[in-house]
This record gives C-alpha cells, structure tokens and sequence, in this order.
C-alpha cells in the first residue's frame, strides 16, 4: 500500500481506497479517483505541491493533502 | 414552446456548443440567490422553434457545489422537456459519469458527442450507433467548434417521446440496497424515483434533510456493510468501463499531442513561473502601455520620438492638447510622442469620438440659451458623468478579453496550479490570484472574473480586497501628491513614494484576507481536486459574445446607478444650501464644501483633519469626489487649487495642484501619505461599487462598505501616526498582538465572544 501524495515523478499506481470525508471525498469520487484506477503521477507544481496526475484520459491536479487520502497499489 | 435543457462537464464545450444554437436570442442573467451566469436562448434552425437554457458546468449531481444543486434543482422542479447532455469524446469515461446520474431522472435525454473531429486526429475512433444501442436514448455525433451534427441532434431531441423513466446502470451487489430505497421514494411519491433512491444511498445532503429519509437511509446503509457511497461511484465507472467504452476504438500507439508539449513548458518546474510574470506583463503592457514595446526608450531621456506639437501639428492649451484638424487628432489616437498600445488606442478612439459629442451637446445647450444651472447640469453632471465612466470601458473590455483568452485556453487552470502553493497560506486558493492582478489594472473585470471561485467565503473575501491592489484610476493620486511631496518637501524619488504605496495595498490586502479567513469570512480551505483541460485555441464567436454580454452589463450599470450617484454628487458640489447654483469654479462655497467641512474632526487621527488650517476640507471633499472616478481627486485638487492662486491653470500630471494644496493648507507629509492611502483603500469608485453589489453574496454589500471605511481608516492613521511619531509603531503592534491573540484564543474555542447581529448563513 501506498499513498498517492508519496508518489514520484512518472510513479504509477492503482487506487485501492479512497479515505478522507464529506466535500473531499465525493469530489475526488466525481472526478473518477475510485477503486480500480490506474493514476499516473506526471508532475509536481514548481513549488512542490499541488500534484498533477493522469487518470481515465485526463489531467488532475489535487493538493498533496488530498492525495494523501488515496491510497494505492503497485501494478505489474 | 418546449425548453431543454443543456447539460454537461466544464469544458465539454458546452458554451460552444450553446453559442451554436441560439446565436443572438441568448441573454444572460443569475440563477436565483447566486451569481452564477444563467444562459438562455431559442434555438431557431429546426420547423420548431426550441428554448434553450444553458445549466453550469458541472462533474456530477452532488450537492457540494452551487452550480451541481442549481442544475438538479433545475431538473427535478422545472421539468424541462428534454436534457440535452453534452459529452467531450476525447474524455468519454468521465463524461460518462454525469450520463449515467443524468439517466436516472425521468426526463428525456439525448446526448450530443462532441469532438469528434479531435478524437480522430488522435486516432482513435468511437463508434456512436454501438454507444447508443447500449445506453439507450439517442447518441448524435457533433463538432460544437465546426457546428456540424447540429441540425441533425436537433431534429432528434424534439422527436423524442415526451415522457422518459429514470433507470439505473447499478446492479449486481448494489441491487438490493436501491430497490430497497426506490420502495422508500416511490412511497413518498418523489418524482424521480431512481434519481432520489441512488441520493438516499449515497447519504446526499439534500436528501437526507427528512427525518424518515435519514432513518430509512441509516437503516440501507448499515444492512449493507460496506462503503456504500463509495460503491456506488466505483460501480458506475466500472460499468462505463466495461459497457460503454468499449464503443471507443484506442490508436495502436498514443502520441504525444501539442497540449501536453506546451504543458511541460507552461508548467516547468523552473520556468513555469517566470514564464507566468511575462505572460503577465504582456497583458498589462498591451491593454495600458502608453510606449508599445518601449520603442521609445526605457526612461525619458531615452526617448527620441517627436510628438505631434514638435513636428508641428497641434498646441497644448493648459492641461489639454489642441491639434490642427481632425486627422491629426485621429492620427493621434495611435502615436503622440510614442506609439500606444491598443489598449490606450481604443481608449483614445472612444474618448476623441465622446469629446466631438460632448462638444456638439454643448453647443446645443448654448444654443438653446438655457439656463446656467441647466447648461452645466446637461454638461458636467450628465454629460460628464457618463463619459467619466464609459471612457474607462476600452481598457476594461481590453483586459477581459486577454483574461478570456488566458482562460478558453486552459493556461488560467495552470495558473492556479502553479500559484495554488503560496495562496494556500492566506487561506485562499489559486484561483483567487487572477482576479487580484486584474485589480492592477481595473476592479470591475476583476470582481466579475471571482466567479472562478466555487467557496462563497473566499469569494466574497477576495471581492473585498480587490480595490487595495491599486487600480490604473488611482495612479494620477499617487504621482500627483508624490510629485507634490518631492517638490515642497524636498524628498528625491517619486517612484520610490509610489512603489512603496503598491506594496501597502498589497500588504494591506494580505493582511485583510487573512483577518477575514479567520474571524467573518471563516471556513476550511476549499478543496482544489480539479481539472486541468487540454489546451486549446479559444473559439473567436465564443470571446466576441463573452464580451458583448460584459458590454451590455457594464453600459447598463453606467446608464443606471453610476449615473445617479454621479448627478448626486455634482448637485452637491454646484449648489449652495440655499439653493443658488454656483458652478465649479466657486466649489467652497457648495454643499459639498460645508460636509466636507462637517467630516474634516474626523480625519484628524489620519493627519487631514482639525490640524490643518482653514481650507482642510478640500481633502475630505477630494476623497468624495474620488467616488465617481478616482481621477476626479486630482481633478478636484485642480478647481480648488484655483481658490488659493488667482487664474490657476490645471496641469496634466496634476504636480502644481498637489503643490498649491500643500502650500495653503498646511499638510505634513505623513499626512499627504495617509491621504494616498485612505483614498487607495476606501470606498471605491461607484462602478466598483455597483459591481461588487452584484456579485457579492445577499446582504454583503452594506458589511462590505463598512469593511472599506474601516479599513482606510485604519491604514490612514497607522500610516500618519507611525511616520509622524516613529515610537507609535510599538502601540500598533500592541494593538495588533492584542487583536491576534483575541482571535486565535477565539478560534480555539478558550474564550467566547458575543456576537454582534445575528448570525448569517
């Protein structure tokens, strides 16, 4: 297991569960972060935080400490 | 007439899309109790004729934001005819996932594939005819940008059968749970049976607001067991995936598109923010850069490029520039001494073409032998009211359309991307940063562009702070009383006095939002999980319609409640209590004058009040008429400077009036320093003011007003005691440490404050 926000560069990975509540959690729901997908972590703002990733075909961006409620397997 | 409604993901091409179909009949308003844009138009191309209205963009129909609850309320209470969903192509899963929510209300849907045309230069291929035999209601591939398949999406959505019942994609391990709660809905004779049962699971806000929902949605969700709102997102796409985009054939081999080449450059781990800085200086360099590009050097004395008095085309008469015929006036719009940037050229354009009009009213009123007091109302109050505000509209227009531009493009998400990190600080998002820089230049787009922000409280917090970031109408105050201050006082650097006042109401503005976030205006950081869309070349019809609408707003407000508080003012000033009409040239001796000199005891603890001599009303009647236009300071300064000097002509930079002001009244100059400030700070012109009342939140405005006194004033007086009494910046800090504290051991819940009025939503 690990958390999305611990991610590198270019690190791939596959969402397991989805923690954190209420507003936070339905959105990152809505924007399809949901057991099963494949996100991809393609770059961090220039001062570091928020994170960018692929996920479905398209481009999010979430703060680190959002990420830090996703967690994550490795895929082969 | 049958309406649809338009529904679909933030740019999914919606507008585009919307554009397309009503053309000219669309109109703009607000959606009930929220400022956010209500589009709706008639679609005229079909036999018949179609009502369009244009729902927010939206991921989803949660509750958590106002435009996902504007668009389900919308559906579920005014039963349009028909939803037509748009779907971006090149972004089908996630579109897919409004579909299937949208699905589940009995209302007839048609969805309208757009991009067709980029999913096949990407070259993949979506086989719509398979998409619709799997969905269920029709599927009609378009082109928004390229109005292709619109006839034809059309021609089918008012051919669908009037009535349609909600059905669900869920099944499987979720079926029980929702027949179990459809029971429940069908009970209470909801409509949209399926649509409340899958609300009532997922433990929605709004449907739970029943005590029978929450007992019977408690008593679902513990039979259950496991994570039911997360199931139900989870099955939703895993169906989507599994059913519907297998309609999607991949290219052997992705390639790298031009969006994601820019991206890595716009958003470079080194480079993203400097990039950002020119970008930035480019917009503001071309909407109010009166030397393009610096062709005419950096400084004054590089500057090599004659004006048109040196080549001999025109004069300058006082604080006015005379040339010889109208085509050097034209001429002049584009290169005086420099050559302008079109921002400034515009401005000029519009400005030559209102002085021909103001000129011919003139004449016309001469002509008709009014009377004084009519003439000069006709001329100074209405007249000049209007055109004080409307001049101001190029350069508005001017920088909303590259702020638009910045937008449509996708690089504005960018922004708040790479500036998220710092704002976070002061308890705002990203977001916040584009509406401030637009202050630099004018509040008006600025306030208008803070419906970027979804948080109530940051928005109405950063609204508030927008006129501290110096406008381009507050810079004349700023050079006139710092040239003012080098000449009588003998200090060297202008632009030191006025770099340092930026950097004030920058400081000013920080301090504010934070004190806001902490105490009014509190609430958790709004989450930032957003899209970052494709970048893309802006649609031209889309930016031209954007800006009409602006237009139309702005020349409405200007006709309306700017121009009252305009005439009201110029009453004031030209009228003596006894009713005697006394035009401008004799202003001590107006209404205007005699409150001036009932306010002036207040400004004492900011240096221009009872400690100046006689004539120190003039500043508290200055800071009135800085209301109208923040021009209209110096201006001011210029017609009572003509009180004190005989025959006193008014000068363009307005230095000689600061001059004569200080000189006759006796001011300091922490006190000339405090009066910048106050003026920066406060209250401030009236079309800020009637766009702020339009956007702020219901029952913001008054506090909002209150908050500007307050706060100029407090500014003021620390600027004037502190520089006058260097010691007094210890009782400050007292002052603010004591306030620090209050609010932190508040906030932690240590101590309780009673609350001043009643508390509100």
């Amino acid at each position: 297991m690990k958390l999305l926000c611990n991610f590198a560069v270019g690190e791939r990975g596959r969402v397991t569960a989805v923690g954190g509540e209420g507003r936070v959690r339905r959105r990152l729901f809505d924007m399809g972060v949901t057991p099963g997908a494949d996100v991809v972590l393609v770059k961090k703002a220039p001062l570091g935080d928020p994170l960018e990733v692929t996920l479905r075909g398209y481009q999010l961006t979430l703060r680190k400490s959002e990420a830090q409620c996703v967690e994550t397997e490795a895929v082969k | 007439m049958r309406t649809f409604a338009l529904a679909g993901n933030p740019n999914s091409g919606k507008t585009t899309l919307f554009n397309a179909l009503t053309g000219s009949t669309a109109h703009v308003g607000n959606w009930p109790g929220v400022t956010v844009d209500k589009r709706e138009g008639v679609y005229k191309g079909g036999r018949e004729h179609v009502n369009i209205v244009d729902l927010p963009g939206i991921y989803s129909l949660s509750p958590y934001t106002p435009e996902e609850v504007i668009a389900r309320n919308f559906i579920l209470n005014e039963h349009p005819d028909g939803i037509i969903n748009i779907v971006d192509a090149t972004n089908l899963e996630r579109n897919l996932y409004l579909t299937t929510q949208l699905l589940e209300m009995d209302v007839p849907v048609i969805i309208a594939l757009n991009m067709m045309d980029a999913v096949g230069k990407a070259g993949d291929k979506i086989d719509a005819a398979a998409l619709e035999s799997r969905i269920g209601v029709p599927v009609v591939p378009i082109s928004a940008l390229k109005e292709t398949g619109i006839k034809e999406l059309m021609q089918r959505a008012v051919n669908m059968p009037s009535t349609r019942r909600g059905t669900t994609v869920l099944g499987g391990r979720l079926a029980q749970p929702i027949r179990q709660a459809e029971e429940f809905c069908r009970q209470q004779e909801l409509s949209s049976p399926v649509f409340h049962a899958l609300k009532l699971i997922e433990g929605d806000e709004l449907e739970l607001e029943g005590r029978e929902a929450k007992a019977e949605a408690e008593k679902i969700r513990a039979s259950f067991g496991d994570d039911l709102d997360a199931a139900v997102a989870d099955e939703r796409y895993k169906y989507i995936s599994a059913n519907f985009s297998t309609a999607k054939v991949k290219a052997a081999k992705p390639v790298q598109s031009k969006s994601d080449r820019a991206d890595r450059v716009l958003t470079h781990k080194i480079w993203g923010i400097p990039i950002f800085i020119v970008i930035l200086f480019f917009v503001f360099h071309l909407t109010f850069s009166e030397n393009l590009f610096y062709l005419n050097g950096f400084t004054e004395s590089q500057a090599w490029m004659p004006t048109m008095e040196d080549l001999g085309y025109g004069q300058t008469l006082g604080d006015s520039e005379i040339y010889s015929n109208f085509g050097i006036a034209l001429a002049a719009c584009f290169y005086d001494g420099a050559v302008f940037s079109p921002g400034v050229i515009l401005t000029n354009l519009l400005n030559l073409v209102l002085n021909y009009i103001t000129y011919g009213i003139g004449l016309g009123v001469e002509a008709a032998g009014a009377a004084d007091w009519a003439a000069s109302l006709v001329n100074d109050g209405i007249v000049g009211g209007i055109t004080a505000v409307l001049g101001f509209l190029p350069q508005i227009l001017t920088l909303f359309l590259f702020f638009s531009i910045l937008e449509d493009t996708g690089y504005m998400a960018r922004v708040a991307f790479i500036l998220d990190r710092i704002f976070r600080r002061f308890g705002l998002s990203g977001r916040a940063f584009m509406p401030m820089i637009m202050g630099f230049g004018c509040s008006l787009p600025a306030m208008i562009n803070t419906r970027t922000l979804a948080d109530e409280k940051e928005r109405t917090a950063t609204i508030r702070v927008i006129p501290f970031f110096s406008c381009g109408a507050k810079l004349p105050i700023l050079t006139a009383i710092a040239g003012g201050i080098c000449g009588v006082f003998g200090f060297s650097n202008v632009d030191v006095i006025t770099y340092s006042m930026y950097l004030l109401g920058i400081i000013t503005a920080i301090v504010s939002v934070i004190v806001m976030r902490s105490t009014t205006m509190r609430g958790e950081v709004p989450p930032f999980i957003m899209e970052l869309p494709a970048y893309h070349v802006p649609g031209f019809k889309n930016l031209m319609l954007h800006l009409w609408d602006k237009t139309k707003h702005f020349v409405k407000k200007a006709f309306t409640i700017i121009f009252a508080s305009t005439v009201l003012i110029w009453f004031l000033q030209s009228f003596t209590w006894n009713w005697t009409f006394i035009g401008s040239d004799s202003m001590q001796t107006s209404i205007l004058a005699s409150i001036g000199q009932l306010i002036q005891p207040l400004f004492t603890p900011l240096g221009f009040g009872s400690q100046l001599n006689e004539y120190g009303w003039v500043f508290a009647v200055a800071a009135i008429t800085g209301l109208i236009a923040k021009e209209n300071v110096i201006a001011t300064f210029s017609v009572l400077a003509a009180m004190f000097v005989a025959g006193f002509e008014g000068t363009e930079d307005g230095v000689a009036e600061a001059v004569v002001m200080i000189q006759n009244t006796g001011i300091t100059w922490p006190a000339l320093i405090s009066f910048i400030m106050f003026n920066m700070t406060t209250i401030p012109c009236f079309a800020a003011c009637a766009t702020a009342k339009a956007e702020l939140p219901k029952g913001k405005f008054g506090w909002t007003i209150l908050f500007w006194l307050v706060t100029s004033y407090i500014v003021g007086a620390i600027c004037y005691t502190v520089l006058s009494w260097w010691w007094t910046l210890f009782i400050w800090l007292a002052v603010a440490a004591a306030a620090v504290t209050l609010i932190v051991l508040k906030n932690r819940g240590v101590i309780k404050l009673p609350r001043i009025g009643k508390k509100r939503a």
